[in-house]
């Protein structure tokens, strides 16, 4: 849960401010950034694991550099995180920039010829007007985020307490023969998903305010 | 008032190759220019804005030199001090009326509060008699009542000239007439520049003190 928070809280600053950069990147290299940041949501995670485990390991270039402050994420609960907010990272940058790209260009346009700079013009048309998609985005960010379970695996381990998600655990629980444990964690889970998908679906674009 | 504006530029999407090429020049307070949809009016009152960049070219108001391609010289936008309202009106739709009007007074990060109000947004609100609907959205408002929160959104800040895009376009025909006649006479309390860009013949003869028109992205100066 706590993992999940954190991947999403990550993503929704990231997710949001490279969609709005790429919403407004006319480039031909635009398609292709758009298709790697996509790629997490199509490779197996556990690909994505052991991608971040020779980045970040000991041996891997971030992970020495890492290493050198006396940092090492791999078997940590931000380890986890890492690993949760690459995987659910598509599902807020694709929502914030459909949505970006649905804001109407006669707003921005009017907030500079009222004498606006960017960043102003940003937070005050922009974003707001841009904010039912992106917290839509969020919300299937973190039902992502909670059901991430390959790549944290490989990343951060499954040790109670300590780098255990729900996800994790409940795979721990079968293994263990544990069935009212993973009876309730399964019925955690679903209750959390549904919950977040029916708020999704109430912000989804087309539901206007009054 | 003088304006000056002799700019060239190509515009180019999937489907077609546009290309203007205006020239004009006017002492009058009141300029319309007139043609028909697709002849370059907008492309053309967008760069006096400076919301387009044309390739070449210089525009002049007032003696300000506002865009010069020679020197390189490009005002952006936000300190050209052009009133702007746009054909659809671009009201933003999650501010209230007294939000968009008092939207160009603050400069800062953070959109004017609710509750909030200033003495020159408050005098374009009884201008325009917009008492009753300032807590309003956008959306709840009739085609009248938006043209004239635009209106006031754009003097509010302090404009040097008024550049109206197609203005009575977005409203009623029957409330035309006396709209235009409201504008007209704002137009002279305020003794504002404008410029007016209409497809009516109706808006160039109650607006303009002199009507150019524009066809094919080429002014033909002379009588409408």
């Amino acid at each position: 849960m706590k993992v999940a928070l954190w991947a999403t809280a990550i993503n929704l600053v990231l997710g949001v401010a490279v969609a709005y950069g790429l919403s407004r990147w006319r480039s031909g290299w635009r398609d292709l950034v758009d298709s790697l940041l996509t790629l997490p949501l199509v490779l197996p995670p556990t690909v994505l694991g052991y991608y971040l485990l020779v980045l970040l390991g000991r041996r891997g270039t971030v992970g020495a550099w890492l290493d050198h402050w006396g940092i090492s994420p791999v078997f940590t609960w931000q380890g986890a995180v890492i690993a949760s907010t690459l995987v659910a990272f598509p599902m807020i940058q694709k929502a914030a920039q459909a949505a970006f790209e649905n804001v109407d260009a006669e707003y921005e346009a009017a907030a500079r010829v009222l004498g606006l700079r960017g960043p102003a013009i940003f937070f005050r048309v922009a974003l707001p007007l841009a904010s039912r998609g992106i917290t839509a985005g969020a919300l299937l960010a973190f039902a992502r985020a909670l059901g991430e379970f390959g790549a944290t695996l490989m990343i951060a381990g499954n040790m109670p307490g300590r780098t255990q998600t729900l996800s994790t655990a409940i795979y721990a629980a079968v293994q263990a023969g544990d069935d009212a444990g993973a009876n309730t964690l399964v019925v955690v889970a679903s209750i959390t998903c549904v919950v977040v998908l029916l708020i999704a679906g109430r912000l989804a674009p087309g539901r206007r305010r009054p | 008032m003088s304006i000056q504006v002799a700019i060239r530029h190509v515009a180019t999407s999937e489907h077609r190759r546009f290309e203007l090429d205006v020239a004009f020049a006017t002492d009058k307070r009141r300029l319309v220019i007139y043609g028909p949809s697709g002849a370059g009016k907008t492309l053309t009152l967008r760069s006096v804005a400076g919301l387009l960049r044309p390739d070449h070219g210089r525009i002049v108001v007032n003696g300000r030199t506002l865009f010069e391609s020679e020197q390189g010289i490009d005002i952006p936008a936000r300190d050209r001090r052009c009133g702007y309202l746009f054909q659809d009106y671009a009201l933003f739709p999650h501010l209230t009326v007294a939000q968009n009007i008092r939207f160009g007074r603050e400069a800062g990060l953070r959109n004017p509060s609710r509750g909030g109000m200033d003495d020159a947004s408050a005098r374009w609100i009884k201008v325009f008699e917009l008492e009753a609907v300032v807590r309003s959205y956008p959306s709840q408002l009739s085609g009248g009542q938006r043209q004239r929160t635009a209106l006031a959104r754009a003097l509010a800040a302090g404009p040097d000239i008024l550049l109206l895009d197609e203005p009575f376009s977005a409203v009623d025909p029957a409330l035309r007439g006396r709209l235009r006649q409201e504008l007209s006479e704002l137009q002279a309390t305020l003794d504002l520049p404008m410029i007016v860009i209409t497809h009516d013949p109706a808006d160039a003869d109650a607006l303009g003190d002199e009507v150019l028109e524009i066809r094919d992205g080429r002014i033909h100066h002379g009588a409408v």
